[in-house]
């Protein structure tokens, strides 16, 4: 008999895996955005197609150019410079000069996410600082929204802005639900928001297929449950009780939870990792604090959305919940450490 | 006393966990064979935790199967003997498992010598009392086989003013691949049940609760069928769960209690053993058969023929792999004991010792070393550790050396069950950077004494 003496490997335990990889978290988290972004396209046609692609253009090139060469590899096959950039164009108008988008993708992976020292180091939503710095920057132009077009291949003039300077929007402009109810004190119907036919950003206007990549999400083990739960949980109770001192002037419940970017903040960038607690405990205080400033904003606040700056306050706050929820320690008493 | 969590007197397990594959179908309905002996034998000194052991032989001895080869080295120290009958060829330093050399006696199997099992007269158990009972255990050089091999008479030690209440028999077999445990429980359920009265009785203990995992019905269904009403025995079917075999955890599934931390299970009350270990004391109290052999699994994916041996101690790895048909072409490394917590083999010359529950052989897909991403945040590794600690903050401080701060947060607590590795999608080898962290530790505290 053959006995042959290989050269050992001394690898150590544990020699198995549950067989998540990180790559593999990012490119569920693709799919689970492949319905909400298909609707935006049909629904708001090319213009839209090319403010999404400027943007994931915009994060990718800046990944390729400031990570290093030792890490542009890995760095790249993560794939989280392309969900952020997906993800920022989401969050745009439709007929957004793309060379704004493009930037905006830049600043997000830039400020966003490299300078921090890449992937798992940031403490703001990288797609969300790209947004609030095209926010800032180009308040107009994003805040500037068009109802669906005829025809997917209407071209939008806007759209093709040579960089530095942005034309007055051609179309037909239109108000977004949340500005409709700030500004005219008219309610969209619940059903328009479910489905998407209203206008808004690209990605956030039909409730159900966000809400379906979110169930898939949890299915796959990629979500932390707790946070969607807590904030909406906390965004239908709030509004309900404000709702009980004036129903006229407050939105209602679930014209709260399905209006805006509340869906989209929640299920795909609130529940970011990276920038959520770790602790069961932390997640709960984390989501139900997006959930109240959310409202805070949106009722009080001089814009009609605010699920953006919700999300980046509440990131802010992250490492100190962290600190101070952690976990008991099995065999001690809670707050005893030795 | 520790504090209860309202919760977990709803939840039949401990929390947190993971649920690894447990791949036992290679090997769950294969009987238990005996190896052939071997030409040499080496018997390490150190095969328990403790003290190592004096030999009491000299090259060129004649030595009978079971015969005294060595004394304990002091209290927290256990007897060997003999596994075969042959002669002392060398006390000298040899290889073990880990690729260093210890102190080992190296035995050469007498080849006309029928190799009879030691088989003496039963010893007097009842009229035993405790002291004797713990010299006895002591003696036999039994071990708990579990993997730890801690010397079990300390365990039996209980201390003025503390008492047993309950003999927790562990038959989780919670690592994957193993079921040298499953097949002892059903080949030998009434070895087993004399074992645990034994050790009941001379310990006062009020109960014996026998933990098995569901994914073992029939040994649940033997060890029923073994009971016989009346007696202070029950079998407790558990979550099938890693680690549910870790002695802390299995306390906190069968009874609902923590363990303190920095405290032992006999502070709640409660005696663990594993079942090999019970095995090994009917054994002895049978027939003054000493701990010369043990129950190995062989298998995983890079072995020809997997089984369940009963292997003497002493017997070169390599022997037992080639009565299981060898190594594959494809095998990459062999480990000793379970794939969440075993340990590499460095040499298939080193000799199976006490703690040595399963020799496993793994090919690419085992060994082969993941890319690793930074940690996301994730959470998924905090979600796993079954003692709430948040080992992704420990991988963090280790790579950046700052390991005081490990300590504060800990570090001591962790076991290195490795299921926070075994969750992690970043591929971050967490386990050893906390095994990192413990030596810097130990070695700063050691050179401040």
């Amino acid at each position: 008999m053959k006995q042959r003496d290989p050269e050992l490997l001394l690898q150590h335990a544990p020699f198995l895996r549950e067989g998540k990889t990180t790559p593999s978290v990012m490119v569920d988290v693709l799919i689970a955005l492949v319905p909400a972004t298909l609707a935006g396209l049909w629904y708001f046609g090319i213009g839209a197609f090319l403010v999404v692609m400027a943007s994931i253009l915009g994060a990718v090139l800046t990944e390729v150019a400031f990570i290093s060469k030792q890490h542009r590899g890995e760095s790249l096959l993560d794939g989280s410079g392309l969900l952020t950039g997906l993800l920022l164009g989401l969050t745009l108008p439709p007929a957004l000069p793309m060379w704004m988008a493009f930037i905006g993708g830049a600043v997000a992976i830039g400020l966003g996410k490299v300078i921090w020292g890449g992937l798992g180091n940031n403490l703001f939503n990288p797609a969300l600082v790209g947004r609030a710095f095209l926010l800032a920057t180009f308040p107009i132009a994003m805040t500037t929204w068009t109802t669906a077009d005829e025809s997917f291949w209407t071209f939008r003039a806007s759209n093709f802005d040579i960089p530095f300077t942005y034309t007055e929007i051609d179309g037909v402009t239109a108000a977004t639900p949340l500005g409709l109810l700030k500004f005219d004190q008219e309610v969209t119907p619940l059903s328009d928001l479910f489905m998407g036919t209203t206008a808004g950003s690209i990605g956030e206007t039909s409730g159900l297929l966000l809400i379906l990549g979110g169930v898939y999400l949890f299915f796959r083990r990629d979500l932390d449950w707790r946070i969607p739960v807590s904030i909406l949980v906390t965004v239908l109770i709030f509004s309900g009780i404000l709702g009980l001192f004036d129903a006229e002037r407050f939105p209602a419940p679930l014209f709260s939870v399905f209006s805006g970017g509340l869906l989209l903040g929640t299920i795909y960038m609130a529940t970011d990792p990276v920038t959520s607690p770790t602790t069961p405990l932390g997640t709960w205080i984390f989501g139900i604090g997006v959930g109240l400033l959310v409202i805070l904003i949106r009722v009080f606040g001089g814009m009609p959305e605010g699920v953006m700056y919700s999300i980046l306050l509440m990131n802010a706050a992250t490492p100190l919940i962290d600190r101070f929820t952690q976990p008991r320690v099995f065999g001690h008493l809670r707050g005893d450490r030795d | 006393m520790v504090k209860l969590n309202p919760l977990s007197l709803l939840t039949r397990s401990f929390q947190h966990g993971v649920h690894p594959q447990y791949l036992k179908e290679q090997t769950q309905d294969l009987p238990i064979q005996r190896v052939p002996f071997v030409e040499n034998y080496v018997m390490p000194l150190g095969q328990h935790i403790g003290v190592p052991c004096k030999p009491v032989v000299e090259k060129g001895q004649r030595l009978q199967r079971g015969e005294l080869i060595a004394e304990p080295g002091g209290f927290v120290s256990v007897s060997l003997h003999s596994p075969v009958t042959g002669v002392v060829n060398e006390v000298d330093e040899f290889r073990t498992f880990d690729g260093n050399f210890s102190q080992s006696i190296e035995i050469k199997a007498d080849p006309f010598a029928a190799q009879e099992p030691a088989i003496g007269p039963a010893i007097d158990w009842e009229s035993m009392g405790i002291d004797d009972f713990i010299q006895t255990v002591q003696a036999a050089g039994i071990v708990g086989m579990g993997g730890a091999a801690f010397p079990a008479h300390v365990k039996f030690s209980i201390p003025d003013g503390q008492q047993i209440r309950s003999l927790l028999i562990n038959g989780a077999e919670c690592e994957p691949y193993l079921t040298n445990d499953h097949r002892l429980m059903m080949e030998r359920p009434e070895a087993l049940l004399k074992g645990a009265e034994i050790v009941r009785q001379k310990l006062g203990a009020e109960e014996i609760v026998i933990g098995v995992e569901l994914n073992k019905p029939e040994a649940i269904e033997i060890l029923h069928q073994h009971i016989k009403p009346g007696d202070p025995v029950r079998v407790e079917s558990l979550e099938v769960k890693y680690p549910q075999g870790a002695e802390k955890m299995l306390i906190r599934t069968v009874f609902g209690r923590e363990v303190p931390a920095g405290q032992l299970p006999r502070d709640v009350e409660v005696n663990v053993s594993n079942v090999s270990t019970i095995v090994a004391i009917a054994d002895y109290f049978d027939h003054a058969m000493p701990l010369i052999e043990r129950i190995v699994t062989v298998s995983g994916p890079g072995v020809s023929y997997p089984a369940n041996l009963i292997v003497p101690l002493g017997t070169p790895v390599r022997d037992v792999l080639q009565f299981c048909g060898g190594l594959k072409d494809e095998a990459m490394e062999v480990i000793m004991g379970g794939p969440m917590m075993g340990k590499p083999i460095a040499s298939l010359d080193a000799p199976v010792v006490k703690g040595c529950s399963g020799i496993l052989a793994f090919t690419e897909e085992q060994t082969l070393k993941r890319r690793e991403y930074p940690c996301i945040r994730c959470g998924r590794c905090v979600e796993a550790c079954p003692y709430f600690l948040n080992p992704s903050r420990f991988a963090r401080l280790a790579r950046a050396r700052m390991y005081e701060e490990m300590e504060e947060y800990s570090i001591f607590d962790c076991v290195e069950c490795g299921c926070c590795t075994f969750a992690c999608p970043s591929a971050i080898p967490i386990v050893q950077l906390i095994r990192t962290g413990k030596d810097q530790l130990r070695n700063t505290q050691a050179s401040a004494k």
